[in-house]
């Protein structure tokens, strides 16, 4: 048995968290035995995959637009001057300058990106895996100073909600090109395997955009009467319910993202051929 | 089904203290709390543990468990295999008292830092008439045990100690929730739950939820929640315009 002895300032070894003067001095940092940093490791893993394939896809500005009517997530709404050469892939105008540093969806890229920035569910995610604050449950963090989200930049992070906003906007336009990709140019109306794709991902965009925090503020969560305004008690409710999903939406829709665009620039690389099934 | 297993326990006090070890008969159905009880009657008669109901009810029993905040009593033998060594210790981000009891002092101080429930002036005792659905959200929190087992594990204090005085700790962060979701209460703790009781340093990485016994979800019915209505004062300038605009028109 060997005793952990404390300097003569009264404080046990390094002085600090864990280690402040009067609590038990126990010596190891964290005394967890079972592999508590396998799901930061994981999310770092994830989130790098992630960021990697988004960033090669947003520059690579090639294959965004398939079969003449599927256009992927990554460049909707296309506004770049360089849309024009996937004709039918522009239904909002074409304006910004065809420029390499440029996305061809460098008017929603940006907010989906602080959208999900300040999501509280990522929030969480890389404050645990990127800032180890804390890597996990009882695992010392490696700050000496820690001021949470009280001071700049941080502080920004109480703005999700605007950025909530956009992102219904911009879930709105994804909607949009997943039903006109049913009509194609010169076939009419067709369904393809792409269109069950386009779907599966706007239906799970809107899940995981229904499913936040500020949404459930904003539809109810800020009232303290529900009895006097029963729809938005009813429209919390289902907030609520999907709001428990959170977590599981936002990884999800980073796979359909990739996977969606993956279809997309396959065909139109023609690497695979889209399946008709209608039309 | 008996079986002798090894428990590594802090033994100390505020000077200093070390973990030792012991071999004690664990029985089928048993919890930590009972393994405990036997090394006291058999092997170690001093051995200090704060307990009371032996029921998760009383949230006396707070300790770490191979590293992890729980309730002494609510854990189950039956979760470790038998050679396992079961390491138990004071919870870390109090003052140590003796052994694995710890002085939770720190609590009752934030206890009494959140102004109470403030019910209309006009109404009387007696008078208060509430919805269910209005209520439903209080309740929740209204599980608590204070345990404090989520204040143990909050990082915002246990590796800080500097914090403990602008900190109040995810159990009375979720106290101030309670009383701003209360139908009857008037009075407004928003502005003081920002600037008195540090909910910006929460960065919702969620471990008091992980580890409260009561299942409460603290993090998102909580504390995001009054992240949000801190928002709606402070950093929500069409809130801010919407109020403005309201109070004019009466
Ligand atoms: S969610 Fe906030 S209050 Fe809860 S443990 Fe994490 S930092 Fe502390
Ligand atoms: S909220 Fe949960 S963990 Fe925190 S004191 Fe109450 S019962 Fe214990
Ligand atoms: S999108 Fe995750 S909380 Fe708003
Ligand atoms: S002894 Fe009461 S909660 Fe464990």
């Amino acid at each position: 048995m060997t005793t952990t002895a404390r300097d003569a300032g009264g404080r046990g070894v390094g002085g600090r968290g864990v280690d402040s003067p009067g609590r038990a001095a126990i010596g190891a940092r964290t005394l967890r035995s079972d592999r508590w940093w396998l799901p930061p490791l994981a999310t770092t893993v994830g989130l790098l995959i992630f960021i990697g394939y988004a960033t090669v896809r947003t520059f690579q500005q090639k294959y965004f637009f398939a079969d003449e009517r599927y256009l992927t997530p990554f460049y909707s709404p296309c506004v770049s001057l360089g849309c024009a050469s996937e004709p039918g892939a522009a239904h909002f105008g074409m304006f910004l300058p065809d420029h390499p540093l440029i996305p061809y969806a460098a008017l929603s890229l940006p907010f989906l990106l602080l959208f999900r920035l300040t999501c509280y569910y990522y929030r969480k995610a890389y404050y645990r895996s990127f800032a180890l604050a804390p890597a996990a449950c009882a695992v010392p963090e490696p700050h000496a100073t820690y001021t949470g989200e009280t001071r700049f930049p941080l502080v920004l992070q109480n703005v999700h909600r605007y950025f909530f906003y956009v992102a219904v906007v911009i879930s709105i336009i994804n909607t949009y090109d997943a039903i006109v990709a049913f009509r194609h140019p010169t076939d009419g109306l067709v369904v393809g395997v792409g269109n069950l794709v386009l779907l599966v991902n706007v239906v799970l965009l809107w899940c995981y955009t229904a499913s936040c925090h500020s949404c459930r503020h904003v539809m109810g969560g800020r009232l303290t009467h529900f009895s006097k305004h029963p729809v938005r008690y009813r429209l919390w409710t289902w907030v609520s319910a999907l709001n428990t999903r959170h977590a599981t939406f936002a990884w999800t829709t980073l796979g359909t993202l990739i996977l969606t665009d993956l279809y997309v620039a396959l065909v139109a690389s023609g690497t695979i051929t889209d399946l008709r099934l209608v039309g | 089904m008996s079986y002798t297993g090894t428990f590594r326990i802090w033994r100390g006090d505020a000077d200093g203290g070390a973990l030792a070890d012991f071999r004690v008969e664990v029985n089928e159905g048993e919890v930590v709390l009972d393994v405990l009880h036997r090394l006291q009657a058999t092997q170690a008669p001093d051995l200090a543990v704060r307990w009371n109901c032996k029921a998760g009810k009383c949230g006396s029993c707070s300790a770490e468990i191979n590293g992890k905040p729980r309730l002494l009593c609510m854990t189950r033998m039956s979760v470790f295999e038998r050679d396992d060594v079961v390491t138990v210790t004071p919870m870390r981000t109090f003052p140590v008292i003796r052994d694995l009891v710890t002085d939770v002092s720190f609590n009752y101080a934030k206890a009494r830092e959140i102004p109470s429930f403030t019910p209309p002036a006009d109404l009387a005792p007696g008078e208060y008439r509430m919805a269910q659905v209005d209520v439903n959200r209080s309740q929740e929190f209204r599980k608590c045990i204070e345990c404090y087992l989520c204040q143990d594990t909050c990082h915002v204090v246990r590796d800080h100690e500097e914090n403990k005085e602008s900190f109040a700790g995810p159990r009375f962060l979720m106290r101030i929730a309670e009383l701003e979701m209360h139908p009857l209460d008037v009075a407004d703790r928003v502005p003081a739950a920002q600037e008195e009781h540090g909910l910006g340093r929460c960065n919702i990485t969620k471990c008091c939820t992980d580890v409260c016994p009561e299942g409460i979800k603290i993090t998102d019915n909580a504390l995001i929640p009054m992240k949000e209505r801190v928002a709606d004062r402070r950093y929500d300038p069409l809130v801010w315009l919407g109020r403005t605009i309201s109070r004019r028109r009466g």
